[in-house]
């Protein structure tokens, strides 16, 4: 466990000294859930029906994405994990006596929260400065937030297991791209960050609440603007730690299969 | 045909410190270094010279060679290379160059080198006459033809380099730039890129500036040495004179039968009855040395070794202090 | 022209390595695909945007993203210029005696990219499929002009991006809020966005001359005829662009690598 710490302790600092990069990162992102902000104050103001959440709720959950990009986004690129995969430098690895599954689970959680942590909080700090309705608040009550840190943590979890399926399919199909892209992508709209899942046709969601997308993200962002309520909340807590235990199964039995294969195959 | 006049030129490089604490000032401020890379460089070169341009790594050799191929511009002194100034002029004087960087390759990566040599030729605007013919002479001087359709990512370094020196070629250049072109190279391919090197001066008049750690380079093609170290012009003359200067010293070997009396000078090696040492013919003439060896040992046969151009480089270095 | 000479021999490269080409090309058809699909569920709950409807907005949206697809496919050396500068192969163009510009267009050329051209093209049909327009050659030309307009301000906004690497390495992603968020701002008539954006992009990067203006006189929602010409303001955009590429190739210049 500790050669994990230690770990997830050497990516976590070596993440903080991209400077100017985290710079333009925020700057960046800051201006993506700016852009989605207008696009949907165009599209609210088109309509006078009441939605399933408010324009300002919506306002604050895209600041949200934007902060937590890094902890939310499914696919995170780790260069070096590719290599490994794509060339069968594993053999180095394997003879380290560590688990190889763990062993990158710490290094892109360490990744994606270095680089969450730089910048998540000047994007909330500057959006929190603008005119209502663009400003970011804090939630409603103390509670809501105590789960949205739970939610937060816990669909981080989730986020970089599903990650590791997609890693792990490498070892099958040897490339570093193509098949990626589309399991990004549609993992990211089964998420609900190209269209927010309370927007979306009642039939999709029906389909989308059995996937575990929505709980890296939809999950704890709409707890924290209050579109959720406690008690909902406490029951999605119970089944973020069954997919927790469900992909971290599925993920290690994979992994062993694949690696007996390369092992078989000579890599 | 090449004249440059104290050129200098300065760079601004940011300081870089370890530990977290620095990397946080880092974060708010940039501490800057001046770097003197070039300090007042001269020197001339005829038509046809085959000039070596050594150093120790970052004392200007190739901020030298960006400046003459008119890749970076100087802050002060002039450069006139076949009646132009490299950096004024560069679109209508890097037709008459040629540029050889040993590790990285100017062919494209995954197409046959055939297919290179083309759009090569489209670049440089090489008559299709004048290109078949280069193409026909470099084929067979560098012996490409097996390699002509095989695509760059499957051959060797050797073979790689061979085709580096066809495509620098293919447009007749009359100034060759070579840098480090023998580095990673196996023994053969090394002798066949310097045999190559040595024809095209001899027939086209190329001329040829080599920057180079490989001393063999060194030894088989140049007649000229320029040595720069930081940043500075430190020695300009034929290998001759510079052999001639920190070449008087040379080993001795001596095999003998007889030893007369214990050895009282510096020796380097004595295996059986084989004795090694250190003369210098600018101290003492070769006749002097036999006969005072004699006094020691009863001669059996005398071997002489010129030191070679590997240590007289090393020599070189130090007495500048590089 | 030595530019499709380039292109040839980068074609001849890519082909070396099938599947990966064949896969990326799919995958790039899913990414816009699936911010289309997010419009268009966006639109079964909101109907119309500030008065555009489904298929108006999918109009734009082709004809943007057409635009874009080709520039990503032609200008992709500018795009990718940092690797260029990094690996010392832009000394290599500077040792040759062409221009810069062409060289690196030459350097790189996105095939995959035609699974998001081919995306746009059938969006765009279908939206022209579905709305009411009284054809005329004007118009047909003036959705024509649109798209070459667009390339040109996109292969700008990339020279731009370019010209930083030579100024620095860090933090270039800065200018994806000009290209990809250019992009995505512009799916969306800009007519939906507040004032000083649409300033913004009319006259700073003039993605509105593109998306905007000439889609009224498409649409028939206004009859000023000149608006059918304001793409050309578009294409005169790539011109302060080249002279700032210039500026950054003299800078590199004198500073070296």
């Amino acid at each position: 466990m500790r050669s994990y710490l230690v770990l997830f302790q050497m990516r976590f600092i070596r993440g903080l000294q991209y400077r100017t990069a985290a710079l333009a990162g925020v700057l960046t992102q800051f201006f993506w859930g700016f852009m989605y902000i207008l696009i949907f104050e165009a599209f609210y103001a088109s309509s006078s029906t009441p939605q399933p959440i408010t324009f300002h709720q919506l306002v604050n959950m895209m600041w949200l994405q934007q902060a937590f990009l890094a902890l939310i986004m499914l696919w995170f690129r780790d260069s070096e994990i590719i290599n490994q995969i794509t060339k069968g430098d594993i053999a180095v690895e394997l003879l380290r006596p560590i688990k190889l599954y763990e062993f990158w689970y710490a290094r892109l959680l360490a990744q994606r929260t270095s680089s969450a942590l730089l910048r998540f909080l000047p994007i909330l700090i500057v959006a929190s400065l603008l005119p209502y309705p663009y400003n970011f608040v804090l939630p409603p009550d103390a509670f809501s937030f105590i789960l949205f840190i739970i939610t937060l943590v816990l669909g981080v979890l989730i986020v970089v297991a599903l990650s590791m399926l997609i890693y792990i399919s490498m070892f099958y199909t040897l490339s570093g791209t193509g098949s990626i892209l589309i399991f990004g992508v549609i993992g990211e709209f089964l998420a609900g960050l190209i269209i927010p899942i309370p927007l979306m046709p009642e039939a999709l969601k029906r389909i989308i609440y059995f996937l575990p997308f929505r709980y890296t993200t939809d999950l704890p962002f709409r707890i924290y603007v209050g579109n959720i309520t406690h008690n909902e909340a406490i029951i999605s807590i119970l089944i973020q730690i069954v997919w927790i235990i469900i992909l971290y199964i599925i993920g290690k039995l994979w992994m062993n299969k694949a690696l007996k294969r390369l092992v078989i195959q000579g890599g | 045909m090449i004249q440059v006049e104290g050129i200098t030129k300065t760079f601004q490089v940011a300081k870089r410190n370890k530990g977290v604490i620095e990397a946080l000032k880092h974060l708010v401020r940039r501490e800057y270094t001046i770097v003197k890379a070039l300090d007042n460089v001269s020197f001339n070169i005829k038509q046809g010279e085959i000039v070596g341009y050594i150093g120790p790594n970052g004392a200007g050799k190739s901020t030298t060679i960006k400046v003459i191929s008119g890749i970076l511009v100087p802050d002060n002194g002039t450069c006139n290379i076949i009646g132009y100034t490299p950096w004024k002029d560069r679109k209508e004087y890097v037709k008459h160059i040629g540029v050889v960087f040993g590790q990285r390759t100017q062919l494209w990566w995954d197409v046959p080198v055939i297919d290179s040599y083309q759009l090569l030729k489209d670049i440089y605007k090489i008559p299709t006459n004048v290109y078949q013919n280069n193409l026909e002479l470099l084929t067979e001087t560098l012996e490409l033809k097996e390699l002509l359709n095989t695509p760059v990512r499957q051959l060797s370094l050797g073979q790689r380099m061979r085709c580096e020196m066809g495509a620098a070629l293919l447009h007749d250049p009359k100034i060759l730039f070579l840098d480090e072109p023998t580095i990673g190279l196996d023994a053969v391919s090394k002798k066949a890129v310097r045999n190559f090197i040595k024809t095209i001066n001899q027939e086209k008049q190329v001329t040829v500036i080599l920057t180079t750690h490989d001393m063999r380079d060194i030894e088989e093609l140049v007649n000229r040495i320029i040595l720069i170290g930081k940043g500075k012009i430190l020695l300009d003359g034929t290998l001759d004179e510079v052999k001639l200067k920190f070449g008087s010293e040379k080993t001795m070997v001596i095999t003998y039968s007889t030893q007369f009396k214990p050895f009282d000078f510096p020796i380097e090696n004595i295996n059986g009855n084989q004795l090694r040492f250190m003369i210098n013919t600018n101290k003492q003439s070769l006749p002097q040395i036999i006969d005072k060896v004699s006094e020691y040992v009863q001669i059996e046969d005398i071997d002489i070794n010129h030191l070679p151009i590997e240590d007289i480089i090393v020599k070189l270095y130090k007495e500048y202090q590089l | 022209m030595l530019y499709w000479k380039y292109v040839k021999i980068l074609f001849k490269s890519q082909l070396e390595y099938r599947t990966s080409f064949i896969l990326l090309s799919i995958g790039q058809i899913f990414v816009p695909f699936s911010v289309f699909l997010g419009i268009y569920f966006l639109f079964q709950r909101f109907q119309e945007i500030k008065g555009w409807s489904l298929w108006e907005v999918a109009l734009c949206y082709g004809i943007i993203h057409i635009a874009f697809s080709l520039s990503e496919c032609f200008a992709r050396g500018f795009d990718g210029f940092s690797r260029l500068v990094i690996s010392g192969d832009f000394d290599r163009i500077l040792v040759r005696p062409r221009s810069t510009i062409v060289q690196v267009l030459g350097s790189q050329f996105e095939f995959t990219r035609v699974g998001r051209l081919l995306q746009a093209v059938v969006i765009f049909i279908i939206a022209l499929a579905k709305i009411n327009i009284e054809w005329n050659v004007l118009k047909i030309l003036t959705l024509l002009m649109m798209i070459i307009s667009g390339v040109f301000i996109f292969t700008g906004v990339y020279m731009i991006g370019a010209t930083l690497c030579f100024f620095t390495i860090e933090g270039l992603e800065i200018i994806n809020i000009f290209t990809d968020g250019g992009r995505e701002i512009s799916q969306y008539p800009i007519s939906i966005y507040k004032d000083w954006i649409k300033k913004f992009f009319t006259f700073v990067i003039p993605y509105g001359v593109v998306n905007y203006l000439p889609l009224l006189y498409v649409l028939d929602r206004s009859d000023k005829v000149f608006y059918m010409f304001t793409p050309l303001i578009g294409i005169l955009f790539i011109f302060p662009c080249i002279l700032i590429w210039k500026f950054g190739v003299r800078h590199y210049l004198s500073t070296g690598s």
